[in-house]
């Protein structure tokens, strides 16, 4: 028998009480026990940025993080900033750009892009290549998915 | 991969993870930011059995300056180092070396402590620790003890922390006005383990460099100070013949891209920028 946890977190706003797994990590758990598919399991030790959530206001690896680790956190997920209309600007700039081919990157890489637009909002195209480094896409190239950003970045100073 | 089992309890204070480490002694392992642990643990290189979570530890948290030295707690992320005011004023090396340590995602929830107490030799804050003659604590129920960072680094992996201790913290002395770093290395990708890098501290009077610290990462097993390249800097020789010195020093090993030869020139030529940069 798995040794299991009780935990509270808050995801996308809403409270969740569940006995979970020690070893389970939060990707796992948003997805087969919440059916927040969204976020995707891809390498498992931190490498790709498929599992890029925010927990606490802040991006983190969902795959470097145990679920019984956010006991008493706040964790948003892509379902979650995408409801909330956060989202929308870099969503309508990837569309338009073509940043997105089989779209299995695209949840992390656009919760990446949010945190320069928040944090960083006068990035340099080499600062949000430097950003995105820990995302890894395997259809477009990257120059497409820099350029949505730096779409956004700038009308965002005009 | 998934993680194989174990249970998980988290400790409250300080006292409680002695208590816990007691109890569940060689099987335990302590889980901070858990960037490097919980990695591991999904591709099954480590099977503890049960994780003492850390990392809600008050009092290994935060930054504090006081009395000629900066007190980092062993919980502090690499994020907060690298967005610290008190650390760009006193301690630069480290908010030099901080945007070199991964991706944002991971200095998030990555910790000093953490990156110290695991000593991967290509890591950045080991290099920064040995090169400022930074002083670890680590304590354990009966009291606590300071390591000298260039004594902690036994090998890969490897360091002088027993099972039933603690990193806590570590001290770095505050820069004084006349003192210069810099913080190079490179790598296959921003953001990848480095290939090989340089962590350099001086003293500059009147454009003249003395007391210059070079400390090296993936340069061998351990962060290695570089004392031959540091006694031909001292002695007012050339960058070059600095640079050359470092075949003294340095015990690179080859990976699946780099040979020997190859890390050992391209530390030569960090070494050079380095020099470049603290003059500068």
């Amino acid at each position: 028998m798995d040794p299991t946890v009780e935990t509270t977190m808050t995801v996308n706003g809403s409270a969740v009480t569940r006995r979970i797994p020690a070893r389970q990590h939060l990707i796992d758990f948003l997805r087969e026990d919440l059916g927040l598919t969204g976020s995707h399991t891809g390498c498992e030790h931190g490498v790709c940025g498929a599992c890029t959530i925010r927990v606490d206001g802040r991006i983190v690896r969902g795959c470097l993080m145990l679920a019984v680790q956010a006991d008493g956190r706040r964790v948003d997920t892509i379902e979650g900033l995408s409801d909330s209309g956060e989202l929308a600007e870099l969503q309508r700039a990837f569309h338009r750009r073509n940043a997105l081919q089989c779209g299995f990157c695209t949840p992390g890489m656009l919760i990446a892009a949010q945190d320069l637009v928040l944090h960083q909002p006068g990035a340099t195209r080499e600062q949000i290549r430097e950003h995105l480094s820990g995302n890894y896409c395997r259809c477009t190239g990257y120059q497409s998915i820099v350029d949505a950003i730096e779409d956004v970045l700038a009308a965002r100073r005009k | 991969m998934k993680a194989p089992p174990f249970a998980y309890v988290r400790a409250r204070t300080l006292d409680d993870a002695f208590e816990l480490l007691d109890k569940h002694g060689e099987g335990a392992k302590l889980l901070a930011g858990g960037q490097s642990l919980i990695a591991a643990l999904n591709l099954r290189l480590s099977s503890p059995d049960i994780l003492i979570d850390i990392s809600r530890i008050p009092e290994l948290k935060g930054i504090a300056v006081a009395g000629g030295k900066v007190h980092i707690g062993a919980l502090t992320t690499h994020a907060e180092i690298e967005r610290s005011a008190d650390i760009a004023a006193h301690v630069p090396l480290l908010a030099q070396a901080a945007p070199h340590i991964a991706h944002a995602a991971i200095r998030n929830a990555g910790t000093l402590g953490g990156s110290i107490a695991t000593a991967d030799p290509s890591a950045e804050w080991p290099a920064c620790c040995v090169a400022l003659d930074a002083e670890l604590v680590i304590a354990t129920k009966a009291g606590s003890r300071r390591v000298k960072a260039r004594d902690f680094f036994k090998g890969v992996y490897a360091t002088d922390l027993r099972s039933d201790e603690v990193l806590t913290g570590v001290d770095f002395p505050a820069r004084g006005a006349d003192h210069v770093s810099a913080f190079l290395e490179l790598t296959l990708r921003r953001g990848d383990y480095a290939i090989v890098g340089v962590a350099a501290f001086a003293k500059k009077a009147s454009g003249a460099l003395t007391g210059v610290r070079l400390a090296y990462l993936g340069a061998g097993e351990t962060p290695i100070l570089a004392l031959s390249a540091m006694a031909a800097a001292e002695a007012g020789r050339p960058a070059a013949d600095v640079a050359a010195a470092l075949a003294a020093d340095l015990r690179p090993a080859p990976d699946l891209y780099t040979t020997a030869a190859t890390k050992l020139h391209l530390a030569r030529v960090l070494t050079g920028r380095a020099l470049a940069a603290l003059a500068a």
